[in-house]
C-alpha cells in the first residue's frame, strides 16, 4: 500500500504532511544560521583583498580554489592575487561591519623587479603599501637580506613573504654550517619553493625573487605561494609590472655597465609609479655582484620625477 | 650461598642504583637475560655467572658501546678491500670472494656505484650493506632533486656515517656491521677517498685498507705511497693490485678493481686487464730483483 505514494509528486506528498515546528525550534535555527553567516564572513573578508583593487583580480571568474587553470602560470602582474578567487565583491557591500578584518595590508599592490646582466643582477622595488584606497605607508622595505650574498623581493602578503624568507635564512645558514660552503640559488629557492609548497592551497600570498651570485655566476628565480618556481634572466612582480616591462624590455642590453644598469631599473620602477596607483614611495635598488650585494641607492620618487621631467621643459 | 632470589635482588639492585641515563632504554629481553645469567653451577660447585652474561649485566647500561664493538669485530673478519686517490684518479680494489662452481659471479659484487661520480666498497657483513647502499643511492637522488647538485662525496659519507651512527644509539636495533670505503670526485673536480666505521665516524684518507688484514695492507700502503706512485693513473691501479697482492692468495684471478677518472663514470675492470696488469707487475718484480743481483754481484 506504501508504493502508491510514488505516483504522486512529491510536492503533494509533502504537502500533505506538514512537519510543525515550534518557535523555539525556528529561533534557534535563526540564531544559528547569523551565527554561522557571521562566521563565514569574517573568515571570507580575513582571506579576501576587496579593497586592493588591484588589476590582479578578474573578478567575473567563477570560484576557482587554489590552482589556477587555463591561464599561464607566468601571470606575473597577476599572481600573488590570484589563488583564492572568491572575490565577489558585492557580498561584502553594505551589511559589512567588521572594519578591522579589512584593513589588513596586502603588497599585491606594488612593483617589484630583478634583471640579471652582465655584471651580476639589478633589484629594484618600491615602498609603498595600500589597503584599500589608503596608503598604510610610502618607506616599506619590501627587499629582505637573506644573507650577505642572497637577496628575496617581498610581494603579496608582508607577514608571509617576511616569515618565510627569514626561515629560508635560518635554512640558508645552517646548510652552510654543515657543507662548509654556500647554498646555491638553486638551491636556497628550491628550499623556500619546497616550503610554501605544503602550504599551498591555505591562502599563503607571496610573490618573491630569489636573487644572488654562486658558483655558477648570477642567479635569479621568481618563487610565488602557489609553488611556481622559475628560473629567469627578468622578473617584474606586482601591480605596476606591466609598466615596468615596458621600461626594461626597451631598454635591456647584455653590455650594460653598471650604473647604465642601475638606472634602468630606477626609471623602470619610477615609470610604474607613475602610473600605478598602488605603487610609489621611494625606489630602492640592490645590485648582487661576486662579492655579494650592495645597497645602490634609495630615491624619493618625486625627486626622481622632477629629475626626468625638468629635461622635456 | 645466596639463594636464587637473593642473587637476582642484587642484581637488580645493582641495575637500580645505576646513574647512567641508558638504563630505561633497555629492553625486557636484556633485564631477563641478566636474571637467568645468574643461576649458573660453576665446576667448582660455586654458584658463578657465565662471563659474558657477567659482563652483559655489570655493563649493560653500556651495551650499545659493545655492540660496536662487535660489528667492528665482523668487519674485520670481512675480505679486504683497498681504496686509493691519485690525481686524476681514484681506484677502488676488492679480494673477490671464492664463488662455487654453480654460483653466477655476476651476483656477488662489492663494489657498488652510489651515483655517476661516487662509488664505495665495503668489508663486513653483506646484508647490511645493501640495506646502507639503498639509503645513500636514494639520497644521492634527494640531494640532485632539492639542491640541483650532485653530491659531495664529503656529503654523502657524511649521511651514511650519521645513518650508522643513528643505529648505535637507539632502541632494539644493532649497529650496521660494515666499514665503507667511498670514492668520488666533487663537482669541482677534487677526488676524495673516505672511510666510514660502524660507530658512526668518517675520517678523509689517502690510501687506506678495510677487512681481513687491513693492517698489513696500509702498512704496505704507508711505504708505497709517495707521490711518483701516484703520478699517472695506470701507477695507481698498479699500486692497488700490488697492495692486494700483498694479502690474497692466488693472484690476480681473486681481485675485482673498480675505476673513476675524472668527469667519467664508474668502470669495472674486466678480469683479462687485471691478469696483464698482475703480470706487468710481476714482470717489473722480476726486473728490480735481476738489478739487486746484479748490483751485489758487481
Amino acid at each position: 500500500m506504501k508504493c502508491y505514494r510514488l505516483f504522486i509528486p512529491y510536492s503533494r506528498w509533502r504537502d500533505a504532511h506538514p512537519i510543525v515546528h515550534s518557535q523555539k525550534y525556528h529561533r534557534r535555527r535563526r540564531v544559528c544560521r547569523l551565527i554561522s553567516k557571521t562566521l563565514s564572513k569574517m573568515a571570507l573578508s580575513s582571506v579576501l583583498q576587496s579593497e586592493s583593487a588591484d588589476f590582479s583580480f578578474n573578478n567575473d571568474r567563477s570560484f576557482s580554489f587554489g590552482c589556477r587553470f587555463g591561464q599561464t602560470d607566468l601571470g606575473f602582474g597577476a599572481a600573488p592575487g590570484d589563488r583564492l578567487n572568491f572575490a565577489i565583491k558585492a557580498s561584502l557591500g553594505p551589511d559589512d561591519k567588521d572594519g578591522p578584518e579589512r584593513k589588513i595590508e596586502f603588497l599585491h599592490g606594488t612593483t617589484t623587479l630583478a634583471f640579471k646582466f652582465q655584471h651580476g643582477v639589478i633589484v629594484a622595488v618600491d615602498s609603498r603599501a595600500t589597503a584599500g584606497a589608503y596608503i598604510a605607508s610610502q618607506t616599506v622595505k619590501k627587499v629582505i637580506e637573506i644573507n650577505p650574498y642572497l637577496l628575496g623581493t617581498m610581494a603579496g602578503g608582508a607577514a608571509d613573504c617576511s616569515f618565510w624568507e627569514r626561515l629560508l635564512a635560518r635554512q640558508c645558514r645552517v646548510y652552510e654550517l654543515r657543507n662548509k660552503e654556500r647554498i646555491s640559488v638553486a638551491a636556497a629557492s628550491k628550499l623556500l619553493a619546497n616550503m610554501v609548497y605544503q602550504y599551498k592551497g591555505m591562502g599563503l600570498s607571496m610573490g618573491t625573487m630569489v636573487c644572488g651570485w654562486d658558483k655558477r655566476g648570477p642567479g635569479l628565480y621568481y618563487v610565488d605561494s602557489e609553488g611556481n618556481r622559475v628560473c629567469g634572466d627578468l622578473f617584474a612582480v606586482g601591480s605596476g609590472s606591466m609598466y615596468a616591462y615596458g621600461v626594461v624590455d626597451s631598454g635591456l642590453r647584455q653590455d650594460l655597465s653598471v650604473e647604465e644598469a642601475c638606472e634602468l631599473g630606477r626609471r623602470a620602477i619610477y615609470q610604474a609609479t607613475y602610473r600605478d596607483a598602488y605603487s610609489g614611495g621611494q625606489v630602492n635598488l640592490y645590485h648582487v655582484h661576486s662579492e655579494g650585494w650592495t645597497r645602490v641607492s634609495q630615491e624619493d620618487v618625486l625627486k626622481l620625477h622632477h629629475q626626468y621631467q625638468e629635461p622635456k621643459k | 650461598m645466596f639463594s636464587l632470589w637473593q642473587k637476582c635482588v642484587r642484581v637488580n639492585q645493582h641495575l637500580r642504583h645505576c646513574p647512567s641515563p641508558w638504563t630505561h632504554t633497555h629492553s625486557r629481553e636484556q633485564r631477563l637475560h641478566v636474571l637467568i645469567g645468574v643461576c649458573y653451577r660453576g665446576q667448582t660447585g660455586r654458584w658463578a655467572i657465565n662471563k659474558l652474561q657477567k659482563r652483559t649485566c655489570m655493563t649493560v647500561w653500556n651495551q650499545k658501546a659493545h655492540q660496536v664493538e662487535y660489528a667492528q669485530e665482523a668487519v674485520k673478519k670481512g675480505s679486504t678491500a683497498v681504496g686509493i686517490r691519485g690525481k686524476d684518479i681514484v681506484v677502488l680494489g676488492v679480494e673477490k670472494k671464492s664463488v662455487a662452481k654453480l654460483q653466477e659471479e655476476r651476483t656477488v659484487r662489492k663494489i657498488c656505484a652510489l651515483d655517476e661520480h661516487v662509488c664505495m666498497a665495503f668489508a663486513g657483513l653483506t646484508a647490511d650493506a645493501r640495506i646502507v647502499i639503498n639509503r645513500a643511492r636514494v639520497e644521492c637522488q634527494s640531494h640532485r632533486l632539492t639542491v640541483e647538485d650532485p653530491v659531495t662525496v664529503e656529503y654523502i659519507t657524511r649521511h651514511i656515517a650519521t645513518l650508522k651512527q643513528r643505529y648505535t644509539q637507539s632502541n632494539g636495533r644493532r649497529p650496521f656491521g660494515i666499514s665503507a670505503l667511498i670514492v668520488g670526485f666533487d663537482y669541482d673536480g677534487t677526488p676524495r677517498l673516505y672511510q666510514t666505521d660502524p660507530s658512526g665516524t668518517y675520517h678523509a684518507w689517502k690510501a687506506n685498507a678495510i677487512g681481513r688484514s687491513a693492517k698489513t695492507v696500509r702498512e704496505f700502503l704507508e711505504k708505497n705511497y709517495t707521490d711518483e706512485a701516484i703520478a699517472t693513473d695506470n701507477e695507481a691501479i698498479k699500486l692497488a693490485i700490488k697492495a692486494l697482492l700483498e694479502v690474497v692468495q692466488s693472484g690476480g684471478k681473486n681481485i675485482d678493481l673498480a675505476v673513476i677518472r675524472r668527469n667519467q663514470p664508474l668502470k669495472l675492470l674486466e678480469s683479462k686487464e687485471i691478469e696483464t696488469l698482475v703480470a706487468e707487475i710481476e714482470k717489473e718484480k722480476e726486473d728490480e730483483a735481476e738489478k739487486k743481483k746484479q748490483k751485489k754481484s758487481t
